[in-house]
């Protein structure tokens, strides 16, 4: 299912999107696959899974050390696309990784196994859209979304620059920093919605772990919301991980219900 | 394209430090024809750093091998390497553009102490990130960061040295960059930090070209330096580039050059590593068929590095620039030579330098003349000596 869609469909719901990242492979290969059937039950719309890479710039200390979990347990980028190929389900799938790990299977071949395994949408922290002319073009050919960044310092020429070459959704990025869940969402997150000025759905991610701050991204403006960190937590714990995955999710996801209400 | 060096280069970071290095940029260009910046840097360089510094002829090498060997004296700088004249020119910038507080990585411990005298020097805050594994074996440059009031944070992650203390300090960096630079230690990085610090460090081979001048009417044949991100090589050779003049840049070939699933056994990027993305950079990188990074390999820990600076690598594509490699036993054997026999006693980085240039001075492929950058002093490196031999003799 194309990305664009699924936002479509949740808008005529008056529904936020639930985005919920995991790293593929954490904390092995089997695994992943019952916690995105975990996900999908307890109701996420669209999932982000990581391809681990050994020097994750963006990630804060938990989805760092879930990256080394996955490695070390044997994932690697041959194995995530047949991971992806196993994968049944109807939701977006998004890949996110970092650039090199594109650059070293070639973008055009990165690109096209990505189509090929059912892969919707592609995130790369380190890939500003400024370098990113090359992927634009061969996941155009694929029909296959390019999700950027905006940030809160992030000015407003550059916020064009983005919303014109995001396909799928923008990623909102509401405080400075890397990914982890113990930060505030604050009281700017609407006035940075707001001053985002795009046709395209935001999904507001970075930081956000409860249903509390779901519903406040989603009274803000936001067309989804996009959750890792906490959930990584709960693999990382390795205690009931599937039950409580999709408690988390589904709680998660009641907090996408409201829009439009205000 | 601007930011490239041939295909190399670019600015391959998140979005939230895009707007930072815009401003790094613009920044920079107004400042580096700003009189009263350059008079100023000039200032701190001379009566702070002891610039100029001597090039020196070295006779008892020269005689020994064969060839006139000259050294650049760059361990006599400030802090006992050529790091403080990135790090003061870096800080200067940054308090020019408004920033409080400083970040750095450090692998060998020597751009920390660089940057530590810099800020303490301007009234700035600093954060030095360092390699766990660094700490240990350079514990007196953490002694002296500490010394002059700079937070050292051991980086657990990973390798625990150099790249890994380069990802800490970018992470603090996307979290602080409002009031924070982010001063970089070498030729490495996104645009515009390659220039910059290239930039910065040429002043060694401007003196060093009207030095060699003066003393033989002629320039060398060659310039040899050490390379680990590759800020002390591009200082000398830049001044150089447009002259018949052949560049050598010595990796750190560590215990062997070869690798295994998750590591280098060396540090040789140049040499060995493939095209890739490290660090906000395109250029070589020693990486698996993937692209995860590898674990880089060397007894020094200022060339313990998987990726190198992208103008590096465009002058060796294009030819300009020879790439080679020295082993950590010939690094320490040349450690040992030149304390014996000139009474210096150079840095184990430098000593690469030194070791490539003893080991081929016969071969004729140096010519007549050659300068050595000697990038730094060893002081910062005989504890860890001194345990490498006890080991020895132990087994
Ligand atoms: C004395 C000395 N030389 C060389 C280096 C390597 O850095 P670069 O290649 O940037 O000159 C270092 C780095 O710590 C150093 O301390």
């Amino acid at each position: 299912m194309k990305i664009a869609d699924k936002f479509e469909e949740l808008d005529n719901k008056n529904e936020a999107a639930l985005i919920t990242y995991i790293c593929a492979g954490d904390p092995d290969i089997e695994s992943t696959k019952d916690i995105v059937y975990a996900l999908e039950k307890g109701g996420a719309d669209i999932i982000e899974l990581g391809l681990p890479f050994s020097d994750p710039v963006a990630d804060g200390p938990i989805i760092q050390a879930a990256s080394v979990r996955a490695i070390q347990n044997g994932m690697n980028t041959d194995s995530y696309f047949r991971l992806l190929e196993d994968i049944e389900t109807d939701i977006p799938l998004v890949c996110m990784t970092y650039y090199n790990l594109v650059y070293a299977r070639g973008i055009k071949d990165f690109v096209s196994d990505c189509a090929k395994s059912g892969v919707s949408g592609i995130i790369i922290p380190d890939l500003p859209v400024d370098e990113a002319g090359d992927l634009i073009r061969e996941s155009q050919k694929k029909g296959i979304a390019n999700i950027f960044m905006v940030t809160p310092n992030t000015p407003a020429y550059r916020i064009e620059k983005v919303s014109q070459n995001t396909t799928g959704f923008i990623y909102v990025v509401p405080r400075m920093g890397v990914t982890g869940n113990k930060s505030e969402l604050g009281n700017s997150l609407k006035k940075q919605l707001d001053g985002i000025k795009s046709d395209k759905p935001k999904a507001v991610g970075f930081g956000i772990s409860t249903k509390e701050q779901v519903e406040e991204a989603v009274n803000d403006g936001a067309d989804g919301v996009i959750v890792g960190s906490a959930l990584v937590n709960i693999i990382a714990s390795g205690d009931n991980v599937l039950e409580k995955i999709e408690s988390l999710t589904r709680d998660l996801k009641r907090g996408c219900l409201k829009k439009g209400i205000n | 394209m601007k930011g490239y060096y041939g295909k190399y280069g670019g600015q391959f970071v998140p979005e939230l430090l895009m707007p930072a290095l815009e401003e790094l940029d613009r920044e920079y260009e107004k400042m580096r024809s700003d009189k009263k910046f350059i008079d100023e840097l000039d200032y701190l360089l001379r009566d702070f750093g002891g610039r100029p510094t001597p090039l020196y002829h070295a006779p008892n090498l020269s005689q020994k091998y064969g060839i006139k060997i000259y050294l650049k004296r760059e361990d006599l700088v400030h802090g006992g390497a050529h790091k403080l004249n990135n790090a003061l020119g870096q800080a200067l910038l940054a308090k020019h553009m408004g920033k409080k507080r400083i970040v750095a990585e450090t692998g060998a411990g020597q751009h920390g102490t660089a940057t530590a005298m810099a800020a303490a020097r301007l009234g700035m805050e600093a954060t030095v990130y360092m390699g766990a594994k660094d700490v240990e074996r350079q514990k007196m440059n953490v002694y002296r960061m500490e010394l002059m009031g700079t937070e050292v944070i051991p980086v657990e992650s990973g390798s625990k040295t150099l790249k890994d203390a380069i990802n800490e300090a970018m992470r603090d960096w996307v979290t602080n960059v409002k009031d924070t630079h982010y001063l970089i230690g070498s030729v490495v990085g996104p645009h515009p930090y390659p220039m910059i610090v290239r930039d910065f460090q040429s002043v060694i081979g401007k003196e060093t070209r009207q030095q060699i001048l003066e003393k033989e009417g002629d320039l060398p044949d060659s310039i040899v330096a050490c390379a680990g991100g590759g800020s002390n090589a591009m200082g000398i050779f830049y001044p150089f580039l447009e002259d018949d003049v052949d560049l050598f840049a010595v990796e750190a070939g560590g215990k062997e050059l070869k690798e295994g699933p998750t590591v280098a056994y060396h540090s040789a990027s140049l040499c060995e590593g493939k095209e890739g993305v490290l660090h906000g950079a395109h250029t070589k990188v020693l990486q698996n068929k993937d692209g995860q990074i590898l674990e880089s390999t060397s007894i020094s820990a200022g060339l313990d590095y998987a990726g190198v600076g992208p103008e590096l690598a465009y002058l060796v594509n294009i030819g300009r620039l020879k790439p080679r490699y020295i082993t950590d036993e010939l690094a320490v054997n040349a450690f040992n030579e030149l304390s014996r026999k000139e009474g210096i006693i150079p840095a184990l980085e430098s000593s690469h330098a030194v070791g490539y240039v003893i080991e081929n001075a016969k071969s004729g492929e140096l010519g007549d003349t050659v300068i050595i950058n000697l990038s730094g002093r060893g002081d910062k490196d005989l504890e860890s000596l001194i345990k490498r031999r006890d080991e020895n003799e132990n087994c």
